[in-house]
């Protein structure tokens, strides 16, 4: 077992799986991730950021639900090292 | 003249159209979300209807939603302000088959200037020069590459649906296949639209744009030039009307082109007609913008003439008997928008609560803005807290005036483009009027793109 690293919100915003219903999500439970992966979109005040994997490894929980408000810091992902 | 007006639009622009109602003696009513409760507009206006959650595509954008409002209390004509649906032709019918005046252009202008791409054609067509792009909107990333190959790179990812976000620049097919999805999304998040086309991008050019009137008799009238250069990512950040390149002549040729795309496609109502301007003094048709502009103030000062109230009364039926000659054009405006972001950290949205907040004042100044003490800035919505606009008889004089009253402003504790705009109005470029759309760079930290 690999460490396990919190993916935080960076700042408050709405959560997103996708990049519109019809695409595909970003990340699914079990996905082997790159470092710099996009794991989901994080939107602030109209603007997108792109949430990023900080390791290389796998996503074990998918924390946030898709299209809710986040506040700064709560835990979007869960990632295990590998 | 109408009784009640609807303004389907939150923040600065809805308080903006609800004073204009009230000089006017209309009765105003505001539209607002459920983040938007404590929202200066709501307050201001005579009556206000709640429309739906905070995201906007479940309040602000929903056509459905505001006509229920429209509906219940009774009002006669529905104020779009600018972004959400001011441009969506679908709303525009929707008022027309409620029987509601929508004010703004007609539905088959936003049709052709609202969807940038059948709008060029049309340009064209009329002799206003225009710049190479995709013959249509391109839907999947295939699309985009073989269209950006005809073209030749560098070219630029734009919103079919208006405004600059969404923008993005591409130098080569791997970038054009990274930015595509993201900039779909934020098309459709800003504009409810998500078709994008690709644009040949022109290096180092001016932003000129042209306010346009026309009636609903055939008169057609520009106002003059907005000077809007200063950009960052596609998004003005300082406007001013004259332009300090712009002589008489050129003034007589673009104001003379913008009339004619105007013509072109029929319009009706307030309009911008965007130009490039390169450096030998050649422009280029960028699109027209069918909706009241964020930096519609400038032109106020410089002009004497309420933009706001002129759309209302033309779309009441109206007549347009003056022109720009008669105008008794004086002075020099600036406007700063003052975005709740941090220019010291990418431009990363600063949301919270205003604590501490004093406005500047005193001769030669206006304030647009929905910000009080106290004020919870909302994370649904776009980061333009106030515009902040000087005007003098010089433009030495207004920069003055815009650089004092910089310092004066005080909204604690948000991360605010203040500082920036300072640094700016000392800057011996910005002074001697020498810049183009590339130059904020300059006050930048190496963009680290992480949007």
């Amino acid at each position: 077992m690999g460490k396990i690293i919190d993916v935080t919100a960076a700042m408050s915003g709405i959560f997103y799986r996708q990049a519109s219903p019809e695409e595909p999500v970003y990340a699914e439970v079990g996905m082997e991730v790159k470092k710099k992966q996009v794991l989901g979109l994080l939107e602030t005040m109209k603007v997108f950021q792109k949430i990023k994997s900080p390791v290389k490894g796998k996503v074990v929980e998918i924390v946030a639900e898709n299209e809710t408000p986040l506040k700064d810091g709560d835990v979007i992902f869960r990632v295990e090292k590998g | 003249m109408f009784k009640k007006i609807l303004v389907a639009n939150r923040g600065e622009i809805a308080l903006r159209v609800i004073r204009a109602c009230k000089e006017m003696g209309i009765k105003s009513v505001a539209v607002y979300s459920e983040a938007d409760e404590t929202c200066m507009h709501v307050q201001q206006a005579d009556e206000s209807v709640c429309i739906g959650p905070g995201i906007s595509s479940k309040s602000y954008l929903s056509i459905e939603n505001i006509m229920d409002a429209a509906r219940r209390t009774k009002a006669e004509a529905i104020h779009p302000g600018y972004g959400y649906l001011a441009e969506k032709e679908e709303f525009a019918r929707a008022c027309q088959d409620a029987g509601l005046v929508f004010i703004g252009p007609r539905p088959e202008n936003l049709n052709l200037a609202g969807d940038k791409i059948a709008g060029k054609k049309k340009m064209e067509a009329a002799g206003v020069p225009i710049i190479p792009s995709s013959p249509g909107g391109v839907d999947s990333i295939d699309e985009a590459g073989e269209a950006a190959a005809v073209i030749g790179y560098p070219v630029m990812i734009k919103s079919a649906g208006g405004g600059g976000r969404g923008i993005r620049v591409c130098n080569d097919a791997e970038e054009l296949a990274e930015e595509f999805s993201v900039a779909r999304m934020e098309a459709g998040a800003a504009f409810g639209n998500n078709q994008v086309y690709i644009e040949k991008y022109i290096v180092q050019p001016r932003h000129i744009e042209f306010q346009v009137l026309a009636d609903q008799f055939g008169n057609v009238i520009h106002l003059g030039e907005r000077e809007c250069s200063i950009q960052r990512r596609y998004q003005k950040l300082i406007e001013e009307s004259p332009s300090p390149r712009l002589d008489d002549k050129l003034r007589m040729r673009m104001g003379q082109a913008a009339i004619d795309a105007a013509r072109a496609i029929d319009y009706f109502n307030a309009g911008t007609v965007e130009f490039l301007l390169d450096g030998n003094g050649d422009f280029y048709f960028i699109e027209v913008n069918a909706r009241i502009q964020v930096e519609h103030p400038v032109t106020e000062l410089t002009t004497g003439i309420d933009l706001v109230k002129e759309q209302i009364r033309l779309s009441a039926g109206g007549k347009l008997d003056y022109t720009f000659d008669d105008i008794n054009l004086r002075g020099w405006a600036i406007e700063c928008r003052i975005n709740a972001e941090d220019p010291e950290r990418n431009f990363m949205p600063s949301p919270g609560i205003v604590v501490s907040y004093h406005e500047p004042g005193g001769f030669g100044v206006r304030l647009d803005t929905h910000l009080y003490q106290g004020y919870e800035l909302p994370i649904y919505y776009d980061s333009l807290v106030a515009k902040l606009v000087a005007f003098a008889l010089t433009r030495d004089a207004a920069i003055g005036i815009m650089k004092r009253c910089l310092d004066e402003y005080n909204i604690e504790p948000l991360k605010t483009t203040i500082p920036l705009y300072s640094q700016v109005m000392d800057d011996q470029d910005f002074r001697d009027g020498n810049f183009d759309t590339s130059y904020i760079e300059r006050f930048l930290p190496e963009d680290d793109d992480d949007e």
